[in-house]
């Protein structure tokens, strides 16, 4: 009987789970593996297997009659995309609009950022945090729909610059800098203003008991330290705009970017060898991009 | 670094024009909201609270509603685990090819929109052979919700000290026992502010639901997109923003509380 109760007390001692666990607790490798497995079998069976045969389909052509892909090699997609003028025009367009927009919202977000990870204290901060937090929960569309009531000829702008002789942009390449500027605001202040915290207050310091006036502690000291926060930033905001081509169907008049034309390739036309063509476009841009800054250790802070 | 009074007038004018640019068009929708032209004409001739009451008549809108919320939560739980795993993995191994897996979990998020769109998009009715539905939809999504997870999650193991989980071994605890007891109270508010964002993202996304989502998948976006040109249901849409902004200031709020709360305890 007591042998019995020792027994069983011995055999819940080393349950399974138990004697898995101890296993796992020895064997660090098949630990991080099992760690690993999901998540890098739902991404590489996933995404990577889609980007990969993305970059197949590009070789691949439309039955002109029936509309099936047939699949098969043929560079007919790929030198389309390269010769047509169409093609090299919307690029330089998207990447113009891509970089101006970047500028524009690092000028934006730089004095607010420093403001805040700065200047501001405790309280004032978290309000302002939750300020900028907020308006990335009101629907993007939306905003780029209420831009499009701003920027109307009977909307608000024009109202408030007519008294000064002004005029709203209207619809245009304008309105899309300005809409898409808006719409990454937040992406691009939140980087830079993690990056402005993590620099040392007593750095600051430590330069003006040097001596060094307030711009020069920003431009010697600051700034050299946030390059990976502006890398960051500048990365959201590229992508953003690469990727985005509802912006400028609301505000955008007539004037087309990267992803019209692989969207109507898709869905109107229905040729998506071709569309995928076009998306190895802003693929390449990206990959080279983000190959460009990877020293920068930008990619820890995204 | 002292700020000299007329640097610190100058940042807090240019931060708070910031804010006006910002809060500027979303005044313009709230107040639109209730212009009585449809097609908001401004300054507006009058007021009405119709398009309150057609936004909250509208059954279309409020199946949208229901769409998203169980494609955000569907993706922000798939996002959760896989997220929380591999920033496990990250933050405590070094191994060949870590970076590269840090690498893969930004890039569904890096590369542009109608790169993901399409890629998933041809990987599934091409490639697979699947007809688009909700399930496609909510697959896409999770696939760039891992990030926000795994970015809230490693940045707070990094701040947490090994020793306690060793701590737990010694006393005997079994690994699960650990997690459960140990790391899980650990990350809880991590999670809650990575799933916050990854429900966010996922509710708002937009190009990529486009490219994945099925006939008679209707979000809320799309349910957006597919009525703001419609003269009748362009000003409802004003209303769906307001409410979405307000109603976001509270679990933005407590996000922020938690995470300065645990930012306090551990420094």
């Amino acid at each position: 009987m007591t042998n019995l109760t020792v027994q069983a007390k011995s055999q819940a001692a080393v349950s399974p789970a138990r004697r898995i666990s101890s296993l796992l607790f020895r064997k660090p490798k098949l630990r991080l593996g099992l760690l690993l497995a999901a998540p890098l079998s739902w991404l590489v069976l996933i995404y990577i297997a889609a980007l990969a045969a993305l970059l197949v389909t590009a070789f691949w052509t439309i039955d002109s009659f029936t509309s099936q892909v047939q699949m098969g090699f043929s560079l007919s997609n790929i030198q389309q995309v390269l010769t047509d003028a169409l093609y090299r025009t919307v690029t330089l367009r998207t990447v113009g609009i891509a970089i101006l927009v970047t500028v524009v919202d690092i000028v934006l977000a730089l004095p607010i950022a420093f403001f805040m990870a700065k200047i501001a204290g405790p309280k004032l901060r978290q309000v302002l945090v939750i300020a900028i937090l907020m308006p990335l929960w009101a629907s993007y569309l939306v905003k780029a729909y209420a831009w499009r009531a701003v920027l109307s000829h009977d909307g608000i702008l024009q109202w408030i610059l007519a008294p000064f002789g002004g005029q709203t942009p209207g619809y245009g390449l304008t309105a899309v800098i300005i809409t898409q500027g808006y719409l990454w605001l937040p992406y691009v202040i939140l980087p830079i203003f993690t990056g402005l915290e993590k620099v040392p207050n007593s750095l600051l310091e430590a330069s003006s008991d040097l001596g060094a006036k307030n711009l020069m502690t920003l431009r010697t000291v600051v700034l050299p330290m946030l390059v990976p926060a502006l890398v960051a930033a500048s990365i959201f905001s590229f992508s953003l705009t690469l990727g985005d081509y509802i912006t400028v169907n609301i505000v955008g008049g007539a004037s087309q970017m990267l992803g019209n034309l692989v969207y109507t390739n898709v869905g109107a036309a229905n040729n998506l060898p071709l569309a995928a063509a076009i998306a190895l476009i802003p693929v390449l841009l990206m990959f080279g991009y983000l190959a460009a800054v990877r020293k920068t250790g930008a990619l820890e802070n995204l | 670094m002292r700020f000299s009074k007329s640097a610190v007038w100058s940042f807090a004018t240019l931060s708070a024009l910031v804010l006006v640019v910002i809060y500027l068009p979303l005044a313009v929708v709230g107040i639109n909201s209730f212009n009585a032209n449809r097609n908001m004409v401004w300054p507006p001739p009058g007021f009405t609270v119709d398009w309150w009451v057609k936004a909250f008549n509208s059954a279309g809108l409020w199946d949208a509603v229901a769409t998203s919320v169980m494609v955000a939560v569907s993706a922000t739980a798939i996002a959760l685990i896989l997220g929380t795993l591999v920033a496990m993995a990250l933050s405590k191994y070094q191994f060949f090819g870590r970076s590269s897996v840090s690498l893969l979990v930004v890039l569904p998020i890096a590369l542009p929109g109608v790169v993901t769109g399409i890629a998933l998009n041809n990987g599934f009715r091409t490639i697979l052979g699947v007809q688009l539905s909700m399930a496609t939809v909510i697959i896409a999504h999770a696939t760039f919700c891992v990030v926000t997870v795994y970015n809230n999650v490693i940045a707070r193991l990094s701040r947490v000290s090994p020793n306690l989980v060793d701590a737990s071994a010694d006393l005997g605890a079994g690994l699960w026992t650990t997690f459960r007891l140990v790391t899980f109270p650990q990350l809880r508010s991590a999670l809650f502010a990575g799933g916050l964002l990854a429900f966010g993202l996922s509710f708002d996304e937009i190009i990529v639901t486009t490219f994945t989502a099925g006939n008679g998948v209707t979000t809320l976006p799309i349910w957006i997109m597919n009525n703001m040109f419609r003269p009748g249901q362009a000003p409802i849409v004003n209303v769906i923003a307001i409410v979405l902004v307000v109603t976001s200031g509270v679990p933005i709020y407590f996000a922020q509380r938690l995470s300065s709360d645990s930012a306090a305890k551990t420094t």
